[in-house]
């Protein structure tokens, strides 16, 4: 059996004082996570003050690499079966994404992947993450 | 300062429908009010304290306390923590009523999401201004995958297998056959869980809870008021909760918040996991179940799977008896919330008002355990430990 992902037309994302930078470097390619100005530890998702030591925090440019932490393929909740995973970084916090461009039921926990850009309404994009090229 | 038998459990109610389109949220919560009043053997007047949760309709407790005709309110609390919440109301209770600050105190739940077409697999309702929504609702996060994703690590760090799952929904099932309320009431296999459609890897049709209308409500009053009335005494022993989120980015999916709540439970009670005779514990799915056991101390972390199988929670066949009223895997989970329903087993069962196919033969000690919201992301948890005096 294989599944593939079909083309989900992706809701724009929330653009607000928390999201606004963080979406405009995404529409560039770029990925980035928070990280703390006082302890120096990233966080995610990103937040003002930081969730550790509540010191203010600072945009970081991530590698864009990581692992899947855990992963599960959503077939009934929708048109097309989706993979919703969790991803850790290579700088070490875990986020909430998809799964995309792949045969999703080859996913396994542990696999590396990288990110991908995906259009969203209003010419926004989403980043999601695919299995990794090399 | 303590909980411990501070106060009593003198009423319970859980309401006998599964499907009400003609009735509104308002009139179940007060039909699960006047059911748990007459069950205790109080009236309206009696109450000085009103526990509610978001399921109440209207702002806070200002327009269910007004429907509900409660007049002589003296102590309010609105804790929110999904379906684990009403768990939290009676440990709150118990609190509010050592310090004086009511006597009779009411916790009500009611909800009709089988009539509004609710289901697991349908996007989360999300307020404005939630602060992890525009970071997670891109990608489609809906109730069951959020717990498949727990089921996912779980398998890959311990080896737990999609069978030894299926044995909670088994035992689950095989209890409900007694329930004549219960929403699913047929004894189902292993292998009929295996060769249900899946829904979300690894979870399956039959590892998801029901999807029902109802509800239900508690009395909690002071122990000297408990002790005039014509019904079983029991006592909360000890209590406790909390909420685990995603720690910053520092995502562990093989615990859950029952490892912070059922070991101050514990304490508070003086009891040990091994004394428990009978226990609730919340089954959105059958994993929640799996990893608050390990989390409460029933057996140890990553051999939940085994401590489920074979048979070993069905009550009269295994160590540890749970949910015989067929929980919300086959008997009812009113308004997409189980906390309710399990204290309410849990008291039947010290009460000796358990069905005889499934009551634990002199049951004195009992645990009830709930998680609310998303045991993939974010959840409140709270464990409550009683007693028949």
């Amino acid at each position: 059996m294989s599944t593939s992902n079909g083309e989900r037309l992706l809701p724009a994302p929330q653009v607000d004082a928390a999201t606004e930078f963080f979406f405009s470097q995404a529409r560039e390619g770029r990925l980035f996570i928070k990280a703390c100005t006082s302890c120096g530890k990233p966080h995610w998702y990103p937040r003002a003050l930081c969730p550790f030591c509540m010191g203010d925090t600072e945009w970081r440019s991530a590698s864009g690499r990581g692992t899947i932490y855990s992963v599960s393929v959503t077939r009934r909740a929708g048109p097309e079966p989706y993979a919703i995973a969790y991803v850790t970084l290579d700088e070490g916090v875990t986020l909430l994404t998809n799964i995309v461009d792949c045969d999703l039921d080859q996913l396994r926990i542990g696999d590396r992947v990288e990110v991908t850009f995906k259009p969203a309404e209003g010419g926004a994009v989403v980043p999601m993450f695919r299995p990794a090229q090399e | 300062m303590t909980i411990k038998r501070k106060a009593c459990i003198v009423g319970a109610y859980e309401h006998p429908t599964r499907k009400a389109p003609d009735k509104t949220v308002a009139q179940l919560h007060a039909e699960c009010a006047r059911g748990a009043l007459q069950d205790a053997g109080l009236t309206l007047q009696d109450v000085d304290g009103y526990f509610c949760a978001g399921d109440a309709p209207g702002l806070g407790a200002n327009s269910m306390a007004d429907y509900l005709g409660l007049t002589r309110l003296r102590h309010v609390d609105t804790t929110d923590t999904g379906g684990s919440a009403y768990l939290i109301h009676v440990s709150h209770a118990a609190q509010a009523i050592a310090m004086g600050k009511c006597n009779v105190a009411l916790i009500t739940l009611a909800g009709r999401p089988r009539s509004a077409g609710s289901s697991g697999v349908a996007p989360r309702l999300v307020t404005p201004d939630t602060p992890d929504v525009p970071w997670e609702m891109p990608y489609n996060p809906v109730t069951v995958n959020m717990y498949a994703l727990a089921a996912a690590r779980h398998m890959h760090e311990f080896g737990t297998t999609s069978e030894q799952l299926a044995w909670i929904k088994v035992a689950a099932a095989a209890h409900a056959q007694h329930n004549p309320n219960a929403m699913l009431r047929e004894a189902v296999t292993v292998q009929q869980v295996m060769d249900s459609p899946m829904i979300s890897d690894p979870l399956r049709k039959l590892d998801c809870c029901v999807v029902s209308d109802g509800g239900g409500a508690l009395i909690v009053a002071r122990p000297e008021i408990a002790k005039k009335l014509k019904r079983p005494v029991v006592n909360v022993l000890g209590a406790g909760e909390t909420i685990k989120g995603q720690l910053g980015g520092q995502v562990d999916l093989t615990w859950s918040g029952a490892a912070i709540s059922g070991p101050a439970a514990f304490e508070e009670a003086g009891v040990r996991p091994t004394d428990i005779q009978y226990a609730s514990i919340y089954d959105s799915f059958t994993i929640t179940v799996l990893m608050q056991l390990e989390d409460l101390g029933f057996c140890r972390k990553g051999e939940g799977g085994k401590f489920v199988a074979d048979g070993n929670l069905i009550s009269g066949v295994g160590k540890l008896p749970f949910n015989t009223d067929g929980g919300g895997l086959c008997n009812n989970h009113p308004a997409n919330r189980g906390g309710i329903t399990k204290v309410i087993e849990a008291v039947r069962q010290l009460r000796g008002e358990a069905h005889p196919k499934v009551q634990v033969p002199d049951c004195t000690l009992a645990l009830a355990q709930g998680t609310g919201g998303l045991l993939g992301s974010r959840h409140g948890s709270a464990t409550l430990i009683m007693e028949r005096q």
